[in-house]
């Protein structure tokens, strides 16, 4: 089936079989590998992305689904050579990554939390984020960065 | 001012923060062809035939393969000193012993197509009993392995016998409770768990002239690459294991598994590469188990608190097929009297074999075992005697005066300072007001109850001997590339590296780049697990540093024509000059050059002179709402002395996610099996994987006991948040429910759990 969509503000036209998911997709056929996959019943939130401003499992959509969407994935977050998203930064400032498999996820499910709560409490940031498992970290600085990027100047974004 | 010591920034951030790392399955691999297991859906059957005809004839399918295919030798019984006869097929050869034992691959064009064909797959099973109890397993009635005629991998101390134990160490005999006022016993399950790193299992293997590729997701590429070769057949010079990012492992990623082994054997039957990724369901039943321990704690001693004898007797679940798992009470018995100073003890452990998926080692690796027993244990004397658990503590202790301490099972403990890490904690937690708190609510009847649980813990790092290396050379242009055998996977080698050659050079963290997990660029190495990396690669690293300043040093007089010991580096500038010249010298570059081929360089393998012991004491607070039986913790307060530390950022970050894993065991996760051995907990909707609503910030407090043992200082810090924390979690909800009479409940401590033991405790029971 013919999907066509917009990942990162590149259009992207390509031909899918039916049942394909769209993080499958995206890593796959796209090749953007940054989104990760961690499970396969919709509990981890390694697979997070942004669709048409909203955060989304991509392990939870087909590809056909999304078509006509806009994508943001951890790629497309900021400029290429640029300086790195608020939020980004804030997880670099706070040490709020390891093996870094869940973070491209969990930096995207954090900029939507911001955007629907610009300035959350410690306890919103951890229930908004509960949808995305971190092994390492055990989400102290996550919580911490993220309740930094809500106050950083110019954030959130 | 030196660096060492201060919150430096990762280096490897940015790139994960961009465009991801790059895990094994996400390398492009030209031509690859992907590899999907069929796996066994009982726990325990005979195979009676295998039907791969229909899967053959699927579409894009290459091949199936199936044992009879296989021309390899079996892998030997993982478990150091495990009975012999308990050796592993590739696949199932003959009967299947645990769901989810891969018993066909499946080869194709695609993943997808693989995985249609793997489920084309017919297998004739002819059912036999399973025994997923470790106990029943240890009657024999069920045998996994009947040409062993015994489920038992092996017995402690026994096994230990002339290649551990000193001989004044032999554990003495049960007569040790003869002068005890109060012996206190209690059966402990030290449940099964699954270390779960977010990026699952997953390999590819390509053959080029002759010589192997493989990438693996491993904290030890170069057990990997010898193990392949040991597996084909093959020098192991034409083996090369490249370990690219890898998403965590916590002990489950050490050593390598039959179905990323056997894509080399596939590779090299078709002549093309090979990649597999497992899913997470897979990953449940595959990837290793952790802990998997029961114990029966018997402790004694005076009506005024002093402890006089331990006793410890442990059943380890080994799984279906011995691994490293059977070997870790070793561990157990190595810190089986944590930080008190207990004259007798008695120390027992076999390990058995069940239809289960196989242990290996988690996050602490027998170490949380021992410390939970022991802890468990004190608090439930202290009850039994209606003393503080904080004071029973504090007279047990080992003093400080007293090290290298020698514990009566042989260990010697390098340097510690328990008494002050449980001063600090119970200042930091303000024990007095959460007592009083605590006497509060239980005066007014508060469904909500507090609880304040205590550990103070020890436990061993570089546990197993070994060397590791380093190497640091400076390039023509003045930058750095440092080796390291250590193969990280978030813990920030390329950081901590960076900063201690930083510091010995003068060269920016910036300018030096550090190589890890290609074993053909790292020559040797032996790997990140056992919380050993700072205190052996990073010393390998360090002691290469200071050879090639003093290499750099005579080079650079040479050019000056003045004496070595006039010639000094100055760091700021990084650049060598004579003392009192600064006008006239040499930068790194120069004598980069001036050095010729290969520029300055050093490389070391330093083998540390003995495991350090770290040591730490936690505090958490409870509230458990005593109508539901739910628990939340409100406070994690932590003292960890892991030594001298590098980085207290990165330091820091270990031990929130040692204690995140430590509280989830307490709390939450646990692998369930049903009767007949199928897996209740498969996949991540039934598995209570801790998340961020379950858990409070952490209250990490700094301690630094520098270890004698290396010149670093550094003890090691990976696992002690997970040791320190489980034991006073459990102790905490027990605390909240001792005035109703509870003394127990085990772990984890679900809603349900804890509703049982109040209301079995209302009903006049003693939980
Ligand atoms: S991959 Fe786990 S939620 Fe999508
Ligand atoms: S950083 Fe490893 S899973 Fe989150």
């Amino acid at each position: 089936m013919k999907v066509s969509m917009t990942i990162n503000g590149r259009s992207v036209d390509a031909d899918v079989e039916p049942r394909t998911l769209l993080v499958h997709f995206i890593r796959n056929d796209v090749g953007l590998t940054g989104t990760n996959v961690g499970c396969d019943t919709t509990n981890c939130g390694a697979c997070t992305i942004l669709m048409d401003g909203e955060s989304v499992k991509s392990c939870t959509v087909l590809a056909v689904q999304a078509d006509g969407a806009s994508i943001t994935t951890i790629e497309g977050l900021a400029e290429p050579d640029g300086p790195m998203h608020p939020m980004q930064e804030a997880f670099r400032e706070n040490h709020a990554l390891q093996c870094g498999y869940c973070t491209p996820g969990m930096v995207m499910a954090a900029v939507s939390l911001l955007q629907e709560n610009p300035s959350p409490t410690e306890a919103e940031v951890r229930e908004g984020l509960e949808g995305n498992l971190c092994r390492c970290t055990g989400y102290h600085n996550i919580v911490k960065a993220v309740l930094a990027a809500a106050s950083a100047p110019g954030g959130p974004k | 001012m030196s660096i060492l010591g201060n919150r430096v920034l990762r280096k490897e951030d940015p790139k994960f923060l961009t465009v991801g790392g790059s895990y094994v399955d996400d390398l492009p691999l030209e031509g690859a062809v992907h590899v999907v297991y069929a796996r066994s859906t009982m726990a325990h059957a005979r195979i009676g035939g295998v039907d791969k005809s229909e899967a053959e004839a699927a579409p894009g399918v290459l091949a199936v393969y199936t044992a009879a295919d296989i021309d390899l030798a079996p892998i030997p019984n993982g478990a150091p000193f495990g009975n012999p006869a308990m050796t592993r097929p590739w696949l199932a050869d003959g009967v299947v012993r645990y769901v989810g034992e891969p018993v066909a691959a499946v080869v194709a064009q695609t993943r997808a197509q693989a995985v249609d064909a793997a489920e084309m797959v017919i297998v004739d099973y002819d059912p036999l009993p399973a025994v997923v109890d470790p106990e029943a397993a240890l009657r024999d009635e069920t045998l996994l392995f009947p040409e062993a005629g015994t489920n038992l991998v092996m017995t402690f101390p026994d096994a230990l016998a002339g290649i551990m134990l000193p001989a004044e160490a032999a554990d003495q005999d049960e007569g040790i409770f003869d002068d005890c006022e109060v012996v206190v016993a209690r059966r402990i399950v030290n449940q099964r768990v699954a270390p779960c790193p977010l990026e699952v299992r997953a390999g590819a293997a390509s053959w080029t002239e002759g010589r192997l590729t493989q990438w693996a997701t491993t904290q030890a590429p170069h057990g990997v690459r010898d193990t392949l070769a040991q597996s084909l057949g093959v020098d192991p010079t034409a083996v090369r294991v490249v370990s690219p990012d890898v998403g965590g492992g916590f002990g489950a990623k050490i050593g390598a598994y039959p179905e990323e082994l056997f894509l080399a054997w596939i590779s090299r039957a078709l002549g093309r590469p090979t990649r597999w990724v497992e899913t997470r369901s897979e990953s449940m039943t595959n990837l290793g188990h952790g802990r998997a321990q029961v114990q029966d704690v018997r402790i004694g001693g005076t009506r005024d608190g002093r402890i006089l004898a331990y006793r410890l007797d442990v059943i380890q679940d080994s799984g279906a097929y011995p691994a490293i798992g059977a070997f870790l009470p070793m561990f157990t018995r190595t810190m089986l009297t944590g930080v008190y100073d207990v004259p007798k003890v008695y120390f027992k452990a076999r390990s058995v074999a069940t239809n289960t998926t196989p242990t290996v080692a988690y996050r602490g690796a027998g170490r949380p075992e021992a410390t939970a027993a022991i802890e468990r244990a004190i608090d439930l004397f202290a009850a039994e005697i209606g003393m503080d658990p904080a004071d029973v503590r504090r007279r047990n202790l080992v003093g400080k005066d007293r090290f290298p301490f020698t514990t009566p099972t042989g260990t010697v403990y390098d340097v510690g300072d328990y008494e002050r890490a449980l001063d600090l904690v119970l200042e930091a937690a303000d024990y007095k007001s959460l007592r009083k708190e605590q006497a509060r609510r239980r005066q007014s009847g508060d469904a909500s109850q507090l609880g304040i649980g205590l550990s103070v813990y020890v436990e061993i790092t570089n546990g197993l001997p070994g060397s590791e290396f380093g190497s640091v050379q400076v390039r023509p242009d003045g930058k750095v590339t440092v080796r390291t055998g250590t193969s990280p996977h978030g813990q920030g080698h390329v950081t901590s590296w960076a900063m201690l050659v930083s510091e010995q050079l003068g060269v920016a963290v910036d300018d030096i780049e550090v190589v890890h997990g290609d074993t053909d660029v790292v020559p040797r190495g032996v790997g990140t697990y056992g919380s050993r990396s700072l205190q052996t690669g990073g010393v390998a690293v360090n002691q290469a540093a200071g050879q090639v300043v003093e290499k750099a040093r005579q080079l650079a007089a040479d050019l000056l024509e003045a004496s070595p010991d006039d010639v000094v580096l100055d760091k700021a500038g990084g650049r060598f000059h004579v003392a009192g010249t600064p006008a006239v010298g040499r930068t790194w570059s120069e004598l980069a050059q001036a050095a010729g081929e290969g520029g300055l360089s050093a490389e070391t393998d330093f083998t540390a002179p003995g495991p350090t012991f770290p040591f730490g004491a936690h505090v958490v607070v409870a509230e458990v709402d005593t109508e539901t039986g739910r628990v939340r913790i409100s406070r994690v307060v932590a003292v960890d002395d892991a030594g001298r530390i590098l980085n207290p950022l990165l330091a820091e970050g270990q031990i929130h996610g040692g204690i995140a894993q430590g509280v989830a065991q307490a709390l939450m996760e646990e692998v369930v099996y049903d009767e007949d051995g199928n897996p209740v907990t498969s996949n991540l909707a039934d598995y209570e994987f801790v998340s961020a609503a379950e858990l409070p910030a952490f209250e990490t407090i700094h301690m630094e006991t520098p270890t004698p043992l290396n010149e670093l200082g550094a003890k090691g810090i990976g696992e002690s948040g997970t040791i320190g924390s489980t034991p006073a979690v459990q102790n905490a909800v027990v605390d909240a429910l001792a005035h109703l009479g509870v003394r127990h409940v085990p772990m984890p401590a679900t809603p349900e759990r804890v509703w049982r033991a109040i209301a079995e405790s209302r009903a006049g029971g003693n939980s």
